[in-house]
């Protein structure tokens, strides 16, 4: 889903590289912040970001016949909040962008804001929400990083419509058509990803105990 | 169900869904198995032909071998610092129950 390098026209990098700004600097200080208000913060923060870089590298195949990867944020996003998460999703896109020419740095702005900002906001909402509605706890892990995998490519869909509308129906018509291209490939993906992200909670819940810090444990809203 | 169980059929459901894939899927068009940000380059091509992208990446891995093995450095690394974490947690929660007894 990244974004490639050069492939947004200038106004547009610049727009979402300013877009994406200040969710990275609030990002910065709630991480900050996380690592003072925990003693051992470090290993959380290097759990969550882990887990983005393992599910990021992966290229799966899907039903489709073409391959995407998952993005690893619901993870992050449920245990620490969607802040810290947004600073360790965009250093992952960062390394990728510099060490695969995989995204870019004049699409890093845009590529954040869709996979590290959009993606954790929406997978701590849904988290939050279905927690409240009352579903199991696996569930609501589930739901949160896959819908929040799907988002993703929705919001790039929608900045790639934005950056190149077609001639007939504009950004609409041309934001559906990058929708038909990444879509039908991530829905397969995105239950993936929710799978994975359950299975590592799991781990997480047997071997780190009731920590009445992670509501994500513990299965309270 | 225990979570062992449970854990196996997360895994398990995953690996199986790829394996489907593989095995019973054909793209409509172009490469099998290829990137959807491939596609999507098509795709810009195909609405606006004139469009060159305007910056090229610093650097990029010579050849696929390069970039399968910087691939693997990103998979290796990460999954090095969630298990570091989860081994870590486990041996203090077992030298707790260990002092316990």
């Amino acid at each position: 889903m990244h974004i490639m390098e050069g492939y947004l026209p200038v106004k547009h990098a610049i727009g979402w590289t300013a877009a994406s700004a200040p969710f990275l600097g609030y990002g910065l200080y709630r991480l900050n912040r996380w690592n003072r208000e925990n003693p051992s913060g470090r290993l959380f923060l290097g759990a969550c970001a882990g887990f983005a870089f393992v599910l990021s590298a992966m290229k799966i195949p899907s039903v489709t016949g073409s391959c995407s990867h998952p993005t690893g944020i619901g993870l992050g996003a449920a245990l620490l909040g969607p802040f810290p998460m947004m600073v360790l999703g965009t250093i992952v896109l960062l390394f990728q962008a510099l060490f695969l020419a995989h995204g870019g740095l004049t699409t890093l702005g845009a590529n954040a804001f869709s996979m590290a900002i959009a993606g954790s906001l929406v997978a701590w909402a849904v988290h939050r929400l279905s927690l409240r509605m009352r579903m199991p706890s696996g569930l609501a892990v589930f739901l949160a990083a896959s819908i929040s995998d799907l988002c993703t490519y929705m919001v790039t869909s929608f900045q790639l419509g934005l950056a190149f509308p077609s001639a007939q129906g504009g950004v609409f018509a041309s934001a559906a058509k990058f929708f038909m291209i990444f879509v039908p490939t991530q829905i397969p993906l995105a239950v993936s990803e929710g799978l994975l992200t359950v299975f590592v909670i799991n781990l997480l819940k047997s071997h780190l105990g009731d920590d009445k810090r992670f509501p994500v444990l513990n299965g309270a809203a | 169900m225990d979570t062992k169980t449970k854990n196996l059929l997360l895994v398990g459901g995953t690996v199986a869904m790829a394996v489907f894939a593989l095995a019973f899927s054909r793209p409509a068009t172009g490469e099998a198995f290829g990137g959807s940000d491939d596609q999507a380059c098509a795709a810009i091509a195909q609405i606006d032909p004139k469009y060159k992208p305007w910056f090229a990446p610093l650097w990029e891995p010579p050849s696929g071998e390069i970039e399968s093995l910087l691939f693997g450095l990103q998979a290796a690394a990460g999954a090095g610092a969630l298990f570091y974490a989860l081994g870590y947690w486990r041996g203090r929660r077992s030298a707790a129950k260990d002092q316990d007894a």
